[in-house]
C-alpha cells in the first residue's frame, strides 16, 4: 500500500498529487509534462516535496510536518529510469547485483537467476553497457532495479527511448513481471496503447493535477 | 652515452623521491578539494578556488619565500611542528617534497575537478536509489568515474614536481644529496666552468622522465577512459 500526497512548487508550475496504490501496476498517465517524473521522483526521495506526506507499506517515507524525510539510499524503492542509467564503467552482472551488495543482502542465486530469466539477459551478463542495444539496456535497467530486493518498483517511461518494435519486444516482459511478482509497481507513461496492456489501475495526472483515477477504461473516455 | 656521477644519480633518485611523494601526498587532499569545488556551493567559495590557484599565478620564488617565512625552522610554525612534532621541513627533502606539492596542487585539482564536473549525476542518483549513502556513492561511482582526470591531474603534478625549480630552491636550498634536484643540478652545472657536458647529461635523464611519464599516464588514462565509457 502506498500513499501519496504531496505538493510542489517547480518555478511557476504547481503540483499538487494525491493518491492510492494497492498493489499492481498503478499507471501515472497524462501528457509531457503534466508532473509525472516529479511525482515518482519525490516517492524515491529524490525530489522533495515542499508539503505533504508518502507512505509505503507501514513506514512512513516524508511526512513535512513531522520532519520525516528518509534518504533515498534507505526508501528501498527500486526506480527504472527512462534512459536506463547503467553504470557504464561496470559489467551487467555487477549492474545487476549493486542494489543487493548495497544494501547488504545475502547472496541469493534463485533470485538472481530468475530475473536473468525473466528478462532473458543471460547472455549479456559479461558485457559493459556501452555494448547494448536499447531494449538490453532496459531489460538490464529492469533486472537491476528488481534485484535490489524493492518494496515498490517505479517505472519512469522506460519504453520512451525504444522504437515501436523493441517497445513489443518488452512489453511482455513487464506484464509477466506484473503478473508474477508481488512488488507493486507505480509506471509512468504517456501512452495509451502501452499503459491499456499495463495498467491495473490508472492515475491520470494534468497540470499537475490528479484529475481522475480508476481503472483501463479511464484510456477510452 | 650517459656518463653520470654519483652525485648526479643522486639528484636524479632526489627528483624522483620528491615528484613520487608529493604527487602521492597531494593526492587525497587535490580529489577531496577538487570534490568539493566540483559539487558543493557555500559562502568563500571563490576565496577557497583562487587561494588553490594562488601558486599558479604567483612567482615561484615569491611561495619559495613564504614558505620560508611561515614553515622556516625559526618561523612561528616551523618552529612549532619542530619542537611539538619533530616535523622539519626547512633544508631538508621534505620541504622539497611540500613546495613542489603546493606548486602542483592547482593543476592536479583543475584536471580531477573537471573530470568530476562532467560525471552525469543521473548516476549518482541511480545508485541512491540502490541503496548506496554518500560515501559508497562517491567511492563506487564518482571516483571510478573520475579516473581519467585523477590520472591527468596526477601526471600533471608529477611533471610540475620534476621541473619545479623557483619554489624548492628558495625554501630548502640547494643542498646536494638532501635538497638537489635534476633542475637544481643542472643550474648548478651552468654557474661552473666546463659544467656544460654533465648538465647535458642530466637533461637527457630529464628528457627520458618526461617522456616516459607522460606516455604511462597515457595509457592509463586511455585503459580507464574505455572503462568509463562501459565498452
Amino acid at each position: 500500500m502506498l500513499v501519496v500526497e504531496v505538493e510542489k512548487k517547480l518555478g511557476e508550475f504547481s503540483l499538487n498529487a494525491l493518491f492510492a496504490s494497492e498493489g499492481g501496476a498503478t499507471v501515472l498517465f497524462g501528457p509531457s509534462g503534466a508532473g509525472k517524473t516529479s511525482v515518482i521522483n519525490m516517492i524515491a526521495g529524490l525530489l522533495k516535496p515542499d508539503r505533504g506526506r508518502i507512505v509505503l507499506e507501514d513506514e512512513v517515507l516524508f511526512d513535512s510536518a513531522a520532519r520525516i524525510d528518509v534518504p533515498a539510499s534507505r526508501r528501498r524503492v527500486g526506480y527504472v529510469f527512462q534512459e536506463g542509467r547503467l553504470f557504464p564503467h561496470m559489467s551487467v552482472k555487477r549492474n545487476l547485483v549493486y542494489g543487493r551488495w548495497m544494501g547488504g543482502h545475502p547472496d541469493d542465486p534463485d533470485a538472481f537467476a530468475h530475473a536473468v530469466e525473466l528478462l532473458d539477459i543471460g547472455h549479456l551478463l559479461d558485457r559493459r553497457p556501452g555494448k547494448l542495444s536499447g531494449g538490453e539496456r532496459q531489460r538490464v535497467a529492469v533486472g537491476r532495479a528488481l534485484l535490489m530486493r524493492p518494496r515498490l518498483l517505479l517505472l519512469d517511461e522506460p519504453l520512451a527511448s525504444l522504437d515501436a518494435a523493441r517497445k513489443s519486444d518488452i512489453l511482455p516482459y513487464l506484464e509477466r513481471l506484473r503478473d508474477e511478482r508481488s512488488v507493486p509497481m507505480i509506471y509512468v507513461s504517456h501512452d495509451a496503447p502501452e499503459v491499456k496492456r499495463i495498467a491495473t489501475r490508472v492515475v491520470r495526472l494534468e497540470g499537475g493535477q490528479v484529475t481522475a483515477t480508476g481503472g483501463a477504461e479511464l484510456l477510452s473516455a | 652515452m650517459l656518463d653520470l656521477t654519483p652525485q648526479d644519480w643522486t639528484a636524479v633518485a632526489l627528483s624522483l623521491r620528491i615528484a613520487t611523494v608529493s604527487t602521492l601526498v597531494a593526492l587525497p587532499f587535490g580529489v577531496a578539494i577538487a570534490y568539493v569545488l566540483a559539487r558543493k556551493d557555500f559562502w568563500g567559495k571563490s576565496l577557497v578556488d583562487a587561494l588553490v590557484h594562488l601558486p599558479l599565478v604567483l612567482p615561484p620564488v615569491v611561495t619559495g619565500y613564504l614558505l620560508l617565512i611561515t614553515l622556516g625552522r625559526k618561523a612561528p610554525v616551523g618552529a612549532w611542528l619542530a619542537d611539538h612534532l619533530g616535523i622539519v621541513f626547512s633544508f631538508r627533502w621534505t620541504g622539497a617534497a611540500l613546495a613542489c606539492g603546493i606548486m602542483a596542487f592547482p593543476l592536479m585539482v583543475r584536471a580531477i575537478r573537471l573530470s568530476i564536473e562532467a560525471i552525469d549525476l543521473r548516476l549518482e542518483d541511480a545508485a541512491s536509489t540502490l541503496g548506496a549513502n554518500r560515501f559508497w556513492n562517491f567511492a563506487t561511482i564518482t571516483l571510478p568515474l573520475a579516473l581519467p582526470g585523477i590520472i591527468a591531474g596526477m601526471m600533471l603534478a608529477f611533471a610540475r614536481a620534476l621541473g619545479e625549480f623557483g619554489a624548492t630552491i628558495t625554501f630548502v636550498s640547494n643542498i646536494p644529496g638532501e635538497t638537489q634536484t635534476i633542475s637544481a643540478a643542472i643550474y648548478t652545472l651552468t654557474q661552473v666552468p666546463g659544467g656544460d657536458h654533465a648538465a647535458l647529461q642530466l637533461v637527457i635523464v630529464a628528457v627520458i622522465i618526461s617522456v616516459a611519464a607522460l606516455m604511462a599516464s597515457e595509457w592509463f588514462a586511455r585503459r580507464a577512459g574505455a572503462r568509463i565509457h562501459g565498452i
